[in-house]
């Protein structure tokens, strides 16, 4: 039978501390996106248009993120850079984590997307005396960008709620504070249930947001 | 009391690799029947229906597995049972599952065309007969390779399992790390198992990939 109190208020009598890690939740997504992209189109690139030796480097690094959890990744970060002696703060590292996670996604998304473009749109670029930073550019990435925009947006979502898993190593964002409150407060359930809503509608948000920037984006064509 | 790694650990990790294969097929047979019914209601004729089939897998994928793992964990206490963490896992991954899998499958039914339900009404077919001899054969052949993709998503995933404490290959990973301080090759050898189980996997969904737009 239930006979459970809820008590919600000494969660939300915690607001700063889950204010300041779901502030954190965004800066890690935000800058997540922004490396795991950059990651992600520079190996595309390379399994696309790279030498023999440069695809094999790409293909191993999207296979070997791929196909192991996020978690261990998480770890290996954490205590392999300071093994080689690089010596960082927790959010820098979870950072990298996330973002070489990331970039491998991202990767077999672009190279998906780049390798649907036609190569006779390639081709008509040439006859149209295009260089080839623009063939590349206009005729090749944008429309690439815009065929798999569905794939990358539902990848962006799952990263966002993926550095709940930075908590492990200590990353003081949202999850990280979550459990906190809940060592201080022993409101186990109520805790998570709030951070559950709290990822809820912040996924909702990230979709609205990638939604718009698309409009944006691809207006014109 | 610290201990050094020993010959001994990867054979721990390897015979840990066992419970994170058997939460994946718990999770599994939890979830497949949940995704059926989330397929089955997304192409409902009722509005409602298909309402419930997409706030279900939009609730679950919009929610860090993590949390879920936490709520289930936390949750049967409210209501005075105490659950052992692989069942609190079981039942947070066959929910998780059961909204991915419920889209491939959904995703896989409304990829046939109308005509071959109308076609197969035609010739006098039964539901039961036009989804037995008509819609399944080819749904299935649709949905087979991201179905095998998923649960190799779903072997990564178990490793948050661990965090609740249950004893798959991550948190015996975790425990070695602690009693022997060589965090890196510990995890290293962890992500190397995970590596081993998930490639074929990976490899066979591809080739089954491969096989579906050569027949086409």
């Amino acid at each position: 039978m239930m006979s459970y109190a809820f008590h919600f208020r000494d969660v939300f009598a915690a607001q700063d501390a889950l204010l300041d890690g779901l502030l954190l939740t965004l800066q890690l997504t935000a800058t997540t996106i922004a490396l795991g992209f950059v990651i992600g189109l520079a190996v595309a690139c390379l399994s696309v248009y790279g030498g023999l030796w440069a695809r094999r480097v790409a293909r191993g690094y999207v296979e070997l993120i791929r196909n192991t959890p996020l978690l261990v990744q998480l770890f290996v970060v954490f205590f392999g850079l300071p093994s080689i002696g690089i010596k960082l703060d927790v959010i820098p590292v979870a950072t990298i984590g996330l973002a070489l996670n990331l970039g491998a996604y991202a990767a077999e998304i672009l190279r998906a997307g780049i390798e649907s473009i036609p190569r006779s749109q390639v081709e008509a670029g040439v006859a149209l005396g295009l260089t080839r930073a623009q063939i590349f550019r206009h005729i090749v990435l944008v429309p690439a960008i815009r065929n798999v925009y569905p794939s990358l947006t539902s990848q962006f979502i799952l990263l966002m709620l993926a550095t709940s898993v930075a908590s492990q190593i200590a990353t003081p964002e949202l999850f990280y504070a979550g459990s906190i409150i809940q060592s201080r407060t022993y409101r186990d359930f109520e805790v998570y249930l709030v951070i559950a809503v709290a990822y809820l509608a912040l996924a909702l948000l990230l979709r609205m947001l990638l939604g718009l920037a698309y409009r944006l984006l691809f207006r014109r064509s | 009391m610290i201990r050094d790694l020993s010959w001994i650990d990867p054979l721990y990790l390897l015979f840990a690799l066992r419970w994170t294969v058997l939460l994946t097929l718990l999770a599994l047979l939890g979830g497949a029947p949940i995704g059926l019914l989330v397929a089955a209601l997304g192409r409902a004729t009722k509005r409602p229906a298909r309402l419930v089939s997409r706030g279900y897998i939009g609730l679950v994928q919009g929610v860090p597995l993590l949390a879920w793992l936490f709520l289930f964990f936390f949750g049967f206490p409210i209501f005075g049972i105490d659950v052992p963490a692989w069942l609190a896992a079981t039942c947070a991954f066959s929910v998780y599952s059961g909204a991915f899998l419920g889209e491939i499958w959904l995703g896989a039914l409304l990829s046939i065309p109308r005509t071959q339900w109308e076609a197969s009404a035609s010739i006098g077919m039964s539901y039961v007969e036009q989804l037995r001899h008509v819609i399944i054969p080819q749904a299935l052949r649709i949905a087979i390779p991201p179905t095998v993709g998923f649960v190799m998503q779903l072997i990564k995933n178990t490793s948050l399992a661990a965090v609740i404490g249950f004893v798959e290959l991550t948190r015996e990973g975790q425990m070695t790390a602690a009693a022997t301080l060589a965090q890196l090759s510990v995890y290293l050898m962890v992500g190397a198992l995970y590596f081993a189980l998930c490639y074929p996997l990976t490899t066979y969904s591809r080739y089954l990939e491969h096989k579906l737009h050569a027949a086409r």
